[in-house]
């Protein structure tokens, strides 16, 4: 071991606190964790897009023409799998959130270290079992499972894809406890609740999300699991079972879990917002509280997935008029964003950017997901493109663009090194316009009444396809960019800094990247979060 | 004085204090503990659904559980808590010796529950009441071409199965850590300051010996007065 | 190709109703996403960084805003609610003389008869402005059954029945489809709704019959159970050969059938159900389950003695017993 000499050491820090792969597969250090999960997450991502481009491909015309139907179904279920379990959610959470909620509070690490590893290699034996079953015969039933088509009739692998995800529903609750562990014990002193960043409150609702809903896709693809084997009627009505049944328990985790890929990158689009606007969101508490309304809200619309599945015309009433409940507090906070941007210090750097857009998008989505929770409109429009149009708004338009303004956004701080402004902002452009030619048609050909699903279709069809795909093409090209500028950064940036978007913000006050134990003293809090200057509480 | 607790390899290096140590595992093991109860949860609502659907079916599917055994094996967890209970105390006032002799008493407890449960699936087996797998028991077969009740009786206990083994891997898991507790416990370190482990496993415990308070009057009592 | 498509055909007495309602969500989604776009941009150019140590003024928010714009939004959600739901309820009502058609669904086709049992497969006649209602049900998995060009849409379920109505406005053809995924040939299981004038009915109606078989090419992987026969006639004659007259004729051992259609009758062990499809089917497949009150549990089961047509046959022989009696007493 060599002694460190006068000659101007370079700072030690996470990144250079250990050597060697060990160093890093037995690390119990949250940012190591997190570098971690990047690194998996985005495999997942670009597995998914490229099973994404390949059903593009294919819809190009109304014929089969790239791969039979039985290919085309494994396609899009692979595709909904991979990017659901394998990206969406753990996306911010298990990236975003593992580096910064401890830099956020002031805090050392999360609660418990070792069961943040832990997460991370569950999450890697349920990935390694998806990848596996993509390329051993793969899933034909759709990200969903419906039952009986799933129990009792498709012959593809069922089994270990319900099993993998059943065990990444572990990786997913246990970050989520120490998350809430973490957010409720260890904040620094002085850092009240409401001075926390918004950041941490969505990450406190998401996680909310995480332990509660979990639990019940668990149970239901255990169910699922053993009637499969067993061949006993719990789903399957020609054994005495009930379809809808499987139907309720699925969507109790999975209309949440929508929340759970959103919510974090609305804390995101919080920070991103106030750094480059240099001002406090407006409406701080509304923003705060309105996470944890959704969170709870959330858990009482599933049934909103069912409107002509077969259920009783009361209860499609009730969840009707709930889900517009849950649209309010979505509402509030893109009303307190539009209000911060009022006499701000706009600054057009790319996360700002990206922000820009998810606003506008989110807004779509937000919009087109009340036409879905309208009665007589969704059964026009349930099971149609419409409805692939309104998600991806939400999920790619909302949560992804999220996901890549946190990323621009503390990359400086992860890394240590700024990447090039000019091909960044390049491709946040071409997403931004990728995006919308490759979705917005699809909302179209949705209402036009082209089911979701189909790998074959009506020839009028076609012109709108042609536009989503070429659009596609565009999105592609976006998505691939950041590969390229983000890791050349790592070598050829420039030096960030501390802080280098003048942004408020604990982790800002530590070094990039920061040291192992991520702040030398243990920070004292006095003020709230965006703190860029006193108040005025006037308007105009 | 956060540097002087640091001093004790009890106090993990992330934390400020035993205290605030303290208050995170408690926390930790609460809302673990609140998964559990929604994936329990999961599995009683699709009981009660299949239990409201097919009434007749659950009695006559119910009178083939062995109640005295099932009794047993309640009173057998009840003591096991208490156990528990004292295993913890003796932690926190310092008693290594009791404390030993007391997880002692409740992983061996457990191993009883476990060898009775395991006794009961080996009669099920004979009496061919394994969905799935060993459908064979006669009466039942026959009242159901009957149509004596509706609903197949393999729902039941499907049901019953899927309950009582998660509850039983409970178990396992929780009668493993209590061993491996014991075994580390040679050196004391879970006296005073250190003793979170052992009240953690003590929450874990209750709660499993909880989930079976409920299953055992829901899968073998219920429908037996009739 | 050429001309980019924007809206769908309309044609039913639900569909016109639809696109009102229908524009008035698009109107309100459009306002809002230029107020917020309009908003985002404006206020980028507006307040767009001008020296880089500017300090813009902290505003921390407006609680009497926030609420006074919750108020409006939600007068608004609840005018949405409130027009869908009074449609969507209607989606379910069916006008009681609608024509009925019986519509079975598997994987991956779709078979439909007519109420004087004329049959065929994944093409569906019927005549223009007359109230249709479907009773359907899937031999499989689930499916669902979609006409774009009449908004209404339902999934087809195994192991019950579930139903849609429309009134076509036009004649035409248009495009049916199966929306919840089935398996490997789920976009293949499309077909086409026939809307023909009153008078091609008949006619179409009567050519079906006489030859009595499907009148859409296509691999019938149903049975085909008895060309053109009325349901409720195939029904009578499996009525006598499965022998139920023995015990329901007269009421003695099981409960008398004629008149019971769409009433409600006491359970045993209390409770009560309405005489449907379902409760038919139910009774017949699982005879025990909800046994009237006054009658003794002995009745056998008839699951795996009676396949999916013929059950909807002896359900319509006992709803024509009622229909009958009904007649009679006028």
């Amino acid at each position: 071991m060599a002694v460190p000499t006068l000659a101007l050491p370079q700072k030690k820090n996470y990144i250079n606190a250990g050597s060697g792969l060990k160093s890093w597969l037995l690390t119990t250090d949250h940012k190591r964790i997190a570098i971690l999960y990047l690194i998996s997450i985005s495999i997942m991502f670009l597995l998914g897009g490229l099973m994404a481009a390949l059903i593009r491909m294919e819809l190009l015309t109304p014929a089969a023409d790239l791969m039979g139907s039985d290919d085309y179904n494994r396609l899009f279920t692979s595709h909904g799998v991979v990017m659901i379990f394998g990206f969406l959610i753990p996306s911010i959470p298990a990236v975003l959130g593992n580096f910064l909620i401890p830099l956020m509070i002031g805090a050392k690490d999360l609660a418990f270290p070792r069961v943040n590893l832990l997460s991370w290699y569950i999450y890697m034996v349920a990935g390694v079992m998806v990848l596996w079953v993509l390329f051993n015969g793969g899933l034909d039933t759709g990200w969903t499972f419906y039952t009986p088509y799933s129990s009792s009739v498709s012959t593809s692998e069922v089994l270990p894809t319900t099993l993998a995800v059943f065990i990444m529903g572990f990786s997913s609750i246990l970050t989520g406890l120490n998350f809430i562990v973490t957010i409720h014990t260890m904040r620094a002193p002085g850092m009240t609740w409401f001075r926390m960043p918004l950041f941490l409150w969505s990450m406190y609702a998401t996680s909310l999300i995480m332990l509660l809903g979990t639990p019940v896709l668990g149970i239901t693809m255990l169910l699922l699991f053993a009637e499969r084997v067993f061949g006993v009627g719990i789903f399957d009505p020609a054994l005495g079972g009930d379809p809808l049944l499987f139907q309720h328990f699925f969507w109790f985790y999975s209309h949440p879990a929508v929340y759970i890929m959103i919510l974090p990158s609305m804390g995101v689009i919080s920070e991103v917002i106030a750094a480059f606007t240099r001002k406090r969101i407006f409406g701080y508490r509304f923003v705060a509280f309105s996470s944890i309304a959704i969170a709870i809200f959330g858990f009482l619309v599933w049934a909103h997935h069912m409107f002509v599945a077969g259920m009783s015309i009361h209860a499609a009433l009730i969840f009707s008029l709930l889900s517009y409940l849950v649209a309010i507090p979505s509402a509030i906070k893109v009303f307190n964003w539009s209000a911060t941007l009022y006499k701000g210090s706009i600054q057009f750097s790319t996360p700002m950017l990206y922000a820009m857009g998810f606003l506008g998008l989110f807004t779509i989505g937000g919009l087109t997901g009340l036409f879905l929770s309208a009665l007589a409109l969704d059964v026009h429009v349930t099971d149609t493109y419409f409805v692939v149009a309104h998600f991806h708004f939400i999920m790619v338009g909302g949560a992804v663009m999220g996901y890549l303004a946190g990323l621009h956004f503390w990359w400086p701080k992860i890394t240590g090194r700024m990447y090039s402004e000019t091909w960044a902002k390049l491709a946040a452009l071409i997403t931004f316009i990728g995006f919308n030619v490759t979705f917005f048609p699809q909302f179209i050909v949705g209402f036009l009444g082209m089911p979701r699903r189909y790998h074959t279709y009506a020839p009028e069809f076609q012109v709108l396809n042609i536009l989503s795909t070429a659009g596609a093409s565009i999105l592609a090209v976006g998505m691939i960019l950041p590969i390229f500028y983000l890791t050349s950064s790592l070598w050829s940036g420039k030096r960030a800094g501390k802080n280098p978007w003048g942004a408020a913000g604990l982790e800002w006050e530590t070094e990039s990247p920061p040291p192992q134990f991520n702040f030398d003293e243990t920070p004292v809090v006095t003020v709230g979060a965006y703190n860029y200057g006193p108040v005025e509480d006037k308007i105009g | 004085m956060a540097h002087s607790d640091h001093d004790n390899p009890a106090l993990g290096h992330h934390w400020e204090s035993f205290e605030q140590q303290h208050q995170g595992n408690v926390m930790g093991m609460w809302l673990f503990l609140s998964t559990e109860i929604m994936l329990f949860s999961g599995m009683f609502l699709a009981y009660f659904i299949f239990r409201m659907l097919y009434p007749d079916m659950f009695t006559a599917a119910n009178h083939f559980q062995n109640v005295f055994l099932g009794t047993v094996n309640t009173a057998v967890l009840i003591m096991s808590s208490v156990t528990m209970v004292l295993a913890v105390r003796s932690a926190q006032v310092g008693n290594n010796r009791l404390l030993r002799i007391f997880l002692l008493a409740t992983a061996f407890l457990g191993l009883v529950f476990l060898g009775i449960k395991a006794y009961e699936y080996y009669e099920h087996w004979h009496e061919g009441l394994v969905p799935g797998l060993h459908w064979t028991n006669a009466e039942l077969i026959a009242d159901e071409a009957k149509g004596i009740f509706k609903g197949s009786a393999q729902i039941y206990f499907f049901m019953y199965f899927v309950m009582t083994i998660i509850h039983a891997l409970h178990m396992t898991v929780g009668l493993g850590i209590v061993l491996t507790l014991w075994w580390r416990a040679r050196d004391g370190r879970f006296l005073k300051e250190g003793f979170d482990p052992i009240e953690l496993i003590g929450l874990y415990w209750h709660f499993v010996d909880v989930v079976w308070v409920f299953l055992f009057p829901l899968l073998y009592l219920l429908g037996k007065q009739g | 190709m050429g001309d980019i498509p924007l809206f769908p055909e309309s044609a039913s007495t639900a569909s016109g109703q639809f696109d009102i309602m229908f524009f008035f969500m698009v109107f309100l989604a459009v306002f809002f996403t230029v107020l917020v776009a309009g908003a985002v941009i404006y206020f980028s150019f507006r307040y767009r960084r001008r020296s880089a140590d500017e300090v813009p003024p902290q505003i921390s928010g407006n609680t009497k805003l926030e609420v006074g714009l919750m108020v409006p939004l939600a007068g608004l959600a609840l005018i949405a609610f409130t027009w869908n739901a009074v449609l969507y309820m209607n989606m379910w009502d069916p006008p009681d003389d609608a024509m009925e058609i019986y519509v079975a669904g598997k994987q991956w086709m779709w078979k439909m008869q007519h109420p004087d049992g004329q049959q065929e497969i994944n093409t569906l006649h019927v005549p223009v402005d007359t109230p249709v209602k479907l009773l359907m049900t899937s031999q499989d998995v689930i499916h669902s059954f979609y006409v774009p060009a009449f908004r209404i849409k339902h999934d087809v379920l195994p192991g019950r029945y579930t139903t849609l109505w429309f009134e076509a406005t036009d004649v035409g053809e248009y495009h049916l489809f199966c929306a919840e995924y089935c398996g490997t040939n789920h976009s293949r299981m499309i077909g086409q709704v026939i809307v023909l004038g009153q008078a091609d009915y008949e006619e179409w109606l009567a050519t079906a019959g006489s030859t009595g078989s499907p009148t859409t090419a296509g691999d019938s992987g149903m049975a085909d159970s008895g060309g053109t026969v009325a349901p409720e006639a195939a029904g009578a004659q499996l009525y006598e050969s499965l022998g139920c007259a023995g015990c329901h004729n007269g009421g003695v051992i099981g409960p008398a059938l004629d008149g019971i259609f769409g009433e409600e009758v006491q359970l045993e062990g209390g409770g009560s159900a309405t005489v449907d499809e379902n409760y038919l089917r139910r009774s017949i497949l699982q005879p025990n389950a909800d046994i009237v009150a006054g009658y003794q549990p002995v009745m056998p089961t008839f699951e795996g003695q009676v396949d999916e047509d013929q059950l909807f046959q002896l359900i319509k022989y006992i709803e024509s017993l009622s229909s009958d009696n009904a007649e009679t007493e006028q």
